[in-house]
Formats: C-alpha cells, sequence, structure tokens
C-alpha cells in the first residue's frame, strides 16, 4: 500500500500572481517551511491568532472550521487588516482543537461575528508593538511611525524597516490592552472580493479533505451499526467477514462492530459480511405517521405562552378571522463529503484528523469514550466537503477513536453514502398551528402562532429543559411586525429519531409558518404582499428597508401581472444580527414548479468579502428550496427509509433559477451570513405559487398533485 | 490477488487489487490520486468522474477489468496543465465553496469541451446537471460555462 507522508499541520502559502488578483495556493508542510525559513527562527506572537517569524513569515491562525463559507480566507482577512501586510504574503494555518481560542464550534452563523472584535484587535495590537518596536530602535515617538505592507516607516526619514527584522524588539515589549482599531473608511482589505486562499489546490484535486487524509500504517476501517433507532450491538459474527483478502481485523465498538482492512473497498466488503446481533429498544414501530399523528395531538393543545401582548381571542366586530396548520418532515444534511475521521491511538493517546464543526467536542467527546483525558488527545481539523450542521455531532470521530483503540492500528473510517442518510442526525419535523385577523381595513389585527416541535436541547442534552429555553422558539418570537394582538408558543415532544442542528435550525421551520400565513393575511386584506408587510414595519427598520430595496430589485409592481401560470412570492427573515428579503418567481406547468429568479437582499452590517456574502446567499437558495421542493427524510420501522441521492434528492444545475444578490452598504456592526440566506426560501417560493395558483402549500415539500 | 496494469495519466500503474475493484477506490488507496472523491458509490452523484479514453465516467461504477488498456485521465491529470481555461474560469468567477465536487464538476465539464467541440449547449447543461453540488454553485458553474462556450466560439 502506498501511502504519503502526512502533513501534520496544514500551511497555505499565499502567493500573488501578477494582475487580477488571482492567488495560487499550495500546501507547505511544516517541516519544508522551517527548512526554508532557515534554523531556529525567533517568532513574535503577540496573540494566539498570529505569529511573525524572523525570516518573514507572517502565520495568521484561523480557529473556525472551513467547510465551504470562506471562513479561512475571511478571518485572516480581519487580522491582515489591522497588521497592515500584503495580503499574498501571508501564510494561513488551520488551528487544532483548543480552548485557547474561545469556542471552535462553526455554528450559528458566528465565525465572522464573534470575532470581528478579537482578530481584529490581534492584528492591531501586533501592529502596534512592531511601530513601538522601530521606534525604539530609531529612538522616535511611535507618533513618527506608520505601518504599511508589512513594514514600519519612520515618517521623518523615510527609513523602514521590516515586520521579520523586528521580531526581536517587538518581542520585549508588553502587550498593549487598549489598541485603536482603524477607521472603517481607510480599509484596504476588509470589504474587498478577495479570491479564496483554498480555490487552487481544491479544483486541481490536490487538497486533503479529511477522507483524503492518509497516515503511516494506516488501515481502512468500516462499521456495521444496529439498524433500528436507539438498538445496540449485543454480539456479531466474524466469520465470513475475515475471509475478505486484506481484512485484518473486525473489533467491537460502541455503535457496532469496525472491519479494518488494507483499503476501503475490502473494509467495505467485509463490513458487508458481518452479521450482527442487536439488542433493540422499542422503536420498531416508529414510523412518521405515528410522529405526525404525535404533533397534531400536541397542536390542539396551548403551548408555553413564550410572547403575548393584547388579546388574541376578544372578537372584534368586522373582523376576518383566518386559520392554518403548516407542516414540514425531517431533513438530512447530506454533505457531498460521507463522515469520515483518521485515528491513531497509540501510548495512551489518541490523535485524530477529522473533518468536524466542533473540534473542542470531537475531542471531549473521543476522551470521554475511550477513557482517557482530553490533554492526551489532539484533534486536526481538516478541509470539509460541506457540513451543514452535521459535523457538529462528534459520533464519527468517536467511532474513529474507538477502532483505532481496539485494533491498536491507525485507521481511516469512511461512511458509505447510505450510512451518511441512515444514520444521521436530523432536522427536526415540527407543526405550526397559525390564527390571526385582520380588521375591514384590512389591517393586521392579531396573529397567534404556536409551534409543535422535538427540541433538539431537550433529546439530547437537558431532558429537564425549562419551556422558557425551549430552542424551538428560535425564528417565532421578537417579530418586528406591529400587530396589536399577538400570542406565540410553543410545545416540545419527544422523538427517539436522533435530530440536531441543520443550516439555520429552527429558523427552517418557523419562518416558513410565519411568512406563508403572513401572505394568507395580506391576501384576506385584500393588499399587496409587500405593501402589507411594509405596513406593519416601523419606517426606521432595516427589515423594511430590506422590503424596500427587494420591491425595487425585483420589480415588484411595476410589471405586476406576470403571465398566466407565473407567480412572484415575497419573504422576510431577521436572524444572526442581520436581515434579508427575497422574491422568487415561479412558473408552474401542470404539477411542476420550476423557480425562475430569486432576487436576494441581505443587510449583514459591515461587508467582509462581498464575493462570500453572494455566495453564501446563492449556495443558502439551492439548500433552502431544496428543502422546500425535494427534501424529505421518512421513517418506516424504526429506521430511515431514504438512503441515496436518488431517493433523497438535492437540486440540480438545470433546475437553479437565476439568482440575483444585492447587500446594503452600511456601518452597521458585523451580522451572521451562512444562515441567513435559508429561511426565506420555503415561504417566497410558497407564496409566489400561491400567487401563480391559488393553491395554498402548507406542508414541506412542496407537492402540486 | 490479480495483478493489472492501467494507463492513469498517461503513465503505467501496476496495481494488485480484487477483480471487480471499483476505479475510485484504486485511485484513491492504492495510488493516492485523491482528487477524484467519493460520495455516492452508486454513479448517481458525479464527484468521481475521470476521462477514459476522453469520455466523462463515474470512476465509481467502473470496475477495474473495464478499463485495463484505455487511457485514464484523473483531475491531477488535467491539472498538471494548471492554466487550463477551465481553472482559469472556474479561479476567476470564483466557482466553488466546499470544494468537493468540484473535480467532478470540471471533469465533466473538460469532457464535454475537449472531446466534443461540437456540443450543443443542450448536450453541455445536460451533461453538468448530472453532477450535484449541495453548496449550491450551480450559478457560477453556469456562469463558467457561458464565458468558456463564447471563449471556445471565439
Amino acid at each position: 500500500m502506498k501511502t504519503s507522508k502526512i502533513k501534520r499541520r496544514e500551511f497555505i502559502k499565499v502567493v500573488g500572481l501578477t494582475g487580477g488578483g488571482l492567488f495560487l495556493a499550495s500546501y507547505v508542510p511544516i517541516q519544508n517551511l522551517l527548512a526554508y525559513s532557515g534554523d531556529d527562527p525567533k517568532i513574535f506572537a503577540p496573540s494566539i491568532f498570529l505569529k511573525i517569524d524572523s525570516n518573514g513569515f507572517v502565520t495568521i491562525i484561523v480557529h473556525r472550521s472551513e467547510m465551504g463559507q470562506g471562513v479561512k480566507t475571511a478571518l485572516p482577512m480581519l487580522v491582515a487588516e489591522e497588521l497592515e501586510v500584503e495580503w499574498d504574503k501571508i501564510v494561513i494555518e488551520q488551528a487544532d482543537a483548543d480552548t485557547k481560542y474561545g469556542s471552535q464550534t462553526t455554528g450559528g452563523s458566528t465565525s465572522i461575528r464573534r470575532n470581528w472584535g478579537p482578530l481584529r484587535v490581534a492584528g492591531a495590537t501586533a501592529r502596534v508593538m512592531l511601530i513601538t518596536a522601530a521606534a525604539n530602535i530609531w529612538k522616535v515617538s511611535p507618533e513618527n511611525c506608520f505601518a504599511e505592507n508589512g513594514f514600519v516607516i519612520n515618517k521623518l526619514n523615510k527609513e523602514k524597516l521590516s515586520y521579520s527584522e523586528l521580531v526581536e524588539e517587538a518581542s520585549k515589549l508588553p502587550v498593549p490592552t487598549d489598541v485603536k482599531l482603524k477607521d472603517p473608511k481607510d480599509y484596504q482589505i476588509i470589504g474587498k472580493r478577495i479570491h479564496r486562499v483554498d480555490t487552487p489546490d481544491k479544483i486541481y484535486g490536490k487538497t486533503k479533505f479529511g477522507i483524503d487524509v492518509v497516515i503511516p500504517g494506516m488501515y481502512y476501517a468500516a462499521v456495521k451499526r444496529c439498524p433500528l433507532f436507539g438498538s445496540s450491538i449485543r454480539t456479531f459474527d466474524v466469520k465470513n467477514a475475515e475471509s475478505i483478502p486484506g481484512v485484518h481485523d473486525v473489533v467491537q465498538i460502541s455503535s457496532g462492530a469496525a472491519v479494518i482492512a488494507d483499503s476501503t473497498w475490502r473494509a467495505f466488503k467485509g463490513r458487508d459480511l458481518l452479521t450482527l446481533a442487536c439488542v433493540s429498544g422499542d422503536t420498531t414501530n416508529i414510523t412518521s405517521e405515528l410522529i405526525h399523528n404525535e404533533l397534531l395531538k400536541k397542536s390542539k393543545t396551548e403551548g408555553f405562552e413564550f410572547e403575548g401582548r393584547g388579546d388574541v381571542n376578544k372578537i372584534v366586530e368586522g373582523e376576518k378571522l383566518l386559520d392554518a396548520v403548516y407542516e414540514v418532515p425531517f431533513l438530512a444534511h447530506a454533505p457531498m463529503e460521507p463522515m469520515n475521521c483518521v485515528a491513531k491511538f497509540e501510548n495512551g493517546k489518541a490523535e485524530l484528523w477529522a473533518p468536524t464543526q466542533n473540534p473542542q467536542n470531537a475531542r471531549s467527546e473521543v476522551a470521554k469514550a475511550i477513557g482517557i483525558s482530553e490533554d492526551n488527545v489532539t484533534v486536526h481539523v481538516t478541509l470539509m466537503g460541506g457540513g451543514f450542521g452535521r459535523r457538529l455531532v462528534s459520533d464519527f470521530a468517536v467511532e474513529a477513536a474507538e477502532i483505532s483503540k481496539a485494533t491498536g492500528k491507525p485507521i481511516k473510517l469512511t461512511w458509505t453514502r447510505e450510512e451518511d442518510m441512515k444514520y444521521g442526525w436530523y432536522r427536526p419535523p415540527s407543526m405550526h398551528v397559525l390564527k390571526g385577523s385582520v380588521d375591514t381595513e384590512g389591517k393586521a389585527l392579531k396573529f397567534s402562532h404556536h409551534v409543535i416541535a422535538p427540541s433538539i436541547i431537550q433529546m439530547r442534552f437537558a431532558p429537564d429543559l425549562s419551556p422558557e429555553e425551549y430552542d424551538i422558539k428560535e425564528g417565532t418570537v421578537g417579530l418586528e411586525y406591529q400587530i396589536p394582538n399577538i400570542r406565540i408558543a410553543g410545545t416540545t415532544v419527544k422523538t427517539d429519531v436522533p435530530i440536531s442542528w441543520f443550516r439555520s435550525v429552527y429558523n427552517t421551520q418557523n419562518p416558513f409558518a410565519i411568512e406563508s400565513f403572513i401572505d394568507e393575511m395580506a391576501f384576506a386584506a385584500h393588499t399587496d404582499p409587500i405593501e402589507f408587510r411594509s405596513s406593519m414595519l416601523p419606517d426606521d427598520s432595516r427589515l423594511k428597508n430590506v422590503l424596500n430595496v427587494v420591491a425595487e430589485k425585483s420589480g415588484w409592481g411595476v410589471g405586476k401581472i406576470l403571465p398566466k401560470g407565473r407567480g412572484r412570492g415575497v419573504a422576510l427573515f431577521k436572524g444572526y444580527d442581520s436581515y434579508s428579503a427575497q422574491v422568487h418567481e415561479v412558473t408552474i406547468t401542470g404539477n411542476k414548479v420550476k423557480v425562475d429568479r430569486v432576487v436576494v437582499v441581505i443587510d449583514c452590517g459591515i461587508v467582509v468579502n462581498p464575493d462570500l456574502v453572494e455566495a453564501q446567499m446563492e449556495g443558502a437558495i439551492v439548500f433552502g428550496l431544496t428543502a422546500a421542493l425535494k427534501g424529505e427524510i421518512t421513517i418506516k420501522n424504526g429506521s430511515v427509509e431514504q438512503s441515496n441521492f436518488d431517493d433523497y434528492e438535492i437540486m440540480t444545475y438545470n433546475e437553479m433559477p437565476e439568482i440575483e444578490v444585492h447587500y446594503i452598504k452600511n456601518t452597521f456592526p458585523v451580522g451572521g451570513v451562512g444562515e441567513v440566506g435559508v429561511p426565506p426560501c420555503a415561504p417566497a417560493v410558497c407564496n409566489a405559487i400561491f400567487a401563480a395558483t391559488g393553491k395554498r402549500i402548507r406542508k414541506l415539500p412542496i407537492r402540486l398533485t | 490477488m490479480p495483478k493489472y496494469t492501467l494507463t492513469i495519466n498517461q503513465k503505467k500503474q501496476t496495481v494488485d487489487v480484487d477483480e471487480g475493484t471499483p476505479l475510485l477506490w484504486i485511485l484513491r488507496d492504492n495510488l493516492n490520486l485523491t482528487g477524484t472523491k467519493y460520495s455516492c458509490g452508486e454513479g448517481i452523484c458525479g464527484s468521481c468522474v475521470v476521462h477514459i479514453d476522453g469520455k466523462a465516467e463515474r470512476s465509481c461504477i467502473l470496475n477495474i477489468e473495464d478499463v485495463v488498456g484505455n487511457s485514464i485521465t484523473t483531475i491531477e491529470g488535467l491539472a498538471e496543465k494548471p492554466d487550463h481555461p477551465i481553472f482559469k474560469t472556474w479561479i476567476e468567477l470564483e466557482v466553488m465553496q466546499c470544494g468537493y465536487c468540484q473535480p467532478g464538476q470540471i471533469m465533466t465539464l473538460a469532457a464535454m469541451l475537449q472531446q466534443n467541440p461540437k456540443a450543443t449547449r443542450k448536450e453541455i447543461d445536460d451533461a453538468m446537471n448530472e453532477v450535484l453540488c449541495r453548496c449550491g454553485t450551480y450559478q457560477r458553474i453556469r456562469k463558467a460555462v457561458d464565458k468558456l462556450v463564447e471563449e471556445g466560439q471565439q
């Protein structure tokens, strides 16, 4: 078996090409880098996020996970901006799991929001220290010096010293705690369409994703798991599996039985021949129907009130009352790269190469599972082929560590697509009871929303979760619509189906129901859906602003009458400190929905990289439309029925609408981006279908039959 | 275990593998050509597309016996020319997000453009429609195709 020498740490050397702003990135293993750098360079590291060495390397450490959203580019932009270095001279290093970075959990659209301050401060602190160091050498006041492109320059005589020449002097200085950050109008990097640092290697096929990692002496592993939710392995029969040439060992782990072999294919073949004896819980009879019935039963109750004002029950003369029930199914994340992990357990220590969104959790879960302390677990974070929340759960890392420990061999565990689909952590289903009324003048009078759904927090972490803390209320409370009488309530239900966070979490469910029902109210009020929404929003609202802009950009009202069979729908979303509006245009042919055009407006405050924001909006729309038009995981006899992309379809190239993204230029604090584009998709497309056909879609995925 | 000699990226490579082993796993595990990706294993998604005598094929459903004697090109082979118009366009338009499906996207398009210069736009689009992307980069892929087709016509 051929193996390549593993790169212990991943480095990207970013080299600028002339013209066009293109970047050629290549991986430089640490050994080479040090060799290139000369012996024992002196290092100036005033922060955990950056280091400058005496050989001229400026290294920026990325502590969040790159899964396509662009943090490996965007986070270093924040440091580089304040540090005053040339973007194409920096080296970007992926951090291992370490609590010194604070949260490394790449979820909740937090990477830029939470690090906007700390990373700029890290860059500015180093800059100030380098300026002071140069001023000390020149024996002038720091005020007479400034930093530019990796040099400190003496204003008085134009003398200059490079950062690498200042490493030693700067390292002697105390770290200042009150550095002044740059004025946004002086930004050279933030706000620019900086190219992704990871593009060239990825398109050349050079990039090592988790699934591509190879370490010396490594075996390939596959796991056979018990088929039913909540069932566990009692024993297994190895004799058929061991008849496969190249199968080296078969061991029991907590989730099933693992085969290790000298290739992935032989591991899969060996695994297929294993027979397990499982202890099943009482999950055999679980079906989607059963879960639907449970939601339906609870929908008849009042639920715990999260928020209320006025009186939604008092009869008002002349009011037009509406009510509707909305429902959405389980969904699977299905990233293109199936779950996988490389693990090496040796001398009481575990080392992992994990495509994880949650490295600190992987570290602690592995430590717990194999009975060693966290200090003895190293988690290297690899690049990953999509995450969407699936890689926040550390099950694959635990399995890999257990297999390595049980076999005493370094291993790479690879899940098949079928396993990825059947042993997922699904977006929970939900039901929504909406009630409302409009008065004789067409104004919204009442709005009430009762969400019924399994709670991720309650099922996985806190069975005694108090109703005030229900995660299912995400996206339901604090609506900006000024409606005099509201009631927002929730009820959780239990489920044995594993559930977890899915891109936009409960904002994939609640805004679908809310923004669809607001449309129903607009129709009942005989008012244009944009006018109806606009009339309920305060004039200084950022949400109203994105609504106005989307109306203008989409041509809403201008070409008011679309041809027969076509329709246009709008939806708004506020969340993750950002504001967004989408208008979808659809054509209906028979029972077929084609989304022709989507106009997106996002106000996410200061935009760090417009190209990444646009890419996230485009991607979120494909993700959101996939969920609206196609996505459904169904449960039968205690397990998931779907198994691959033929029965869990995702949107394709030819189905893609034309997407236009507009962002609002302002100086509000940075908001989240990754999840903001998903929530308005389902309601906007359903509202467009209503406009085209008069048919109101209240259940996802959309079926026009 | 039988020995097979394959021609991969114009080099002869001998591998010892079981009969019926899919080309995908030979590339990835035996030859460490990991640019060809595993995703569905059933020929549905296109992440594993390679060229067999210039034609785009899914390596996850090609057994080794099917490809002995053929000329196999992987993304690494295509990337021997890093200034290939497809790569340049992909970088310029910043097409990719996570990047996992992109070798399959690029190999599919490269086969269409190189082997079938008379391909209609519909034929190109229909080929691209068979390669899945969960990040949703289709709009940019389409723009890249637009640009490459236009340049090809000049």
